[in-house]
């Protein structure tokens, strides 16, 4: 397991997925698995930046495994923030005009659908959100 | 992310490259806000489109918010892994692609 601690910013995104990226390219991770992991980690990382500590700056931390037959990398994203949990969202109205849906909600429902699980947790002040996905190797077209 | 503008007369082409994403949205979002005066129709080409997030959806979806009024908006040669993001979002629904 390897972790990173860092500012919640939106500018530190690159970092964080520089950081699970480097994690994915040790396993040859298939491009399409890559996107869908990368589309997860800027809606979650994005969010907390944007509303866990708001007005003032705190940190979150990023651990990622990957093990396991299937490979799977594991994800947790902590933050010591208000108390959210994003999974308790509803999902927007996909028979709704695109421009038409009430806002909110589209990062996460985006996260569920590229994720294979998503599990969330508030123990000792902190959101402890925790994202699995089976990897396919590149050279793999299924999974 | 590269913004490329080919415009021509009443239409306008923006070719994306790379990532549309929290970090590069804003800056095609301003492009945008002026790039779109008296066009009629814009074509979206995405064939160097790498990845999208919700953030990318969205200056899309505005993209085509103003156009509704003023004429056509379309997108074209979106590569596999962008337009499974158009299909779960629903967003393709909406969009014209070609």
């Amino acid at each position: 397991m390897e972790e990173l601690d860092i500012t919640a910013a939106k500018e530190n995104l690159p970092q964080v997925l520089g950081f699970v990226g480097s994690r994915l390219d040790e396993v040859k991770c298939a491009d399409k698995v890559r996107m869908q992991i990368e589309i997860a980690v800027e809606e979650v990382f994005v969010n907390i930046a944007s509303y866990a500590y708001d007005p003032e700056a705190g940190s979150a931390t990023i651990r990622v495994e990957i093990s396991g037959d299937p490979l799977t990398v594991t994800m947790s994203f902590i933050d010591c923030g208000r108390p959210y949990d994003p999974l308790a969202k509803p999902d927007p109205d996909l028979k709704r005009r695109f421009g038409e849906r009430k806002n909110g909600g589209l990062g996460i429902f985006m996260t569920k659908k590229s994720m294979d699980e998503i599990a969330y947790e508030y123990k000792d002040g902190k959101n402890i959100l925790t994202l699995k996905k089976n990897i396919i190797r590149e050279g793999h077209t299924n999974g | 992310m590269d913004i490329g503008m080919n415009k021509s007369g009443n239409e306008l082409t923006i070719s994306l490259e790379g990532r549309l994403d929290t970090l590069t949205s804003p800056e095609l979002e301003k492009k945008l806000d002026s790039a779109l005066d008296g066009i009629k129709k814009l074509t979206f080409d995405l064939k160097g489109l790498k990845y999208i997030s919700s953030a990318g959806l969205r200056v899309l979806a505005a993209a085509m918010d103003i156009m509704e009024d003023r004429g056509e908006m379309f997108v074209a040669n979106a590569n596999d892994d962008v337009r499974d993001v158009f299909e779960i979002t629903g967003f393709i629904e909406d969009l014209n692609m070609i």
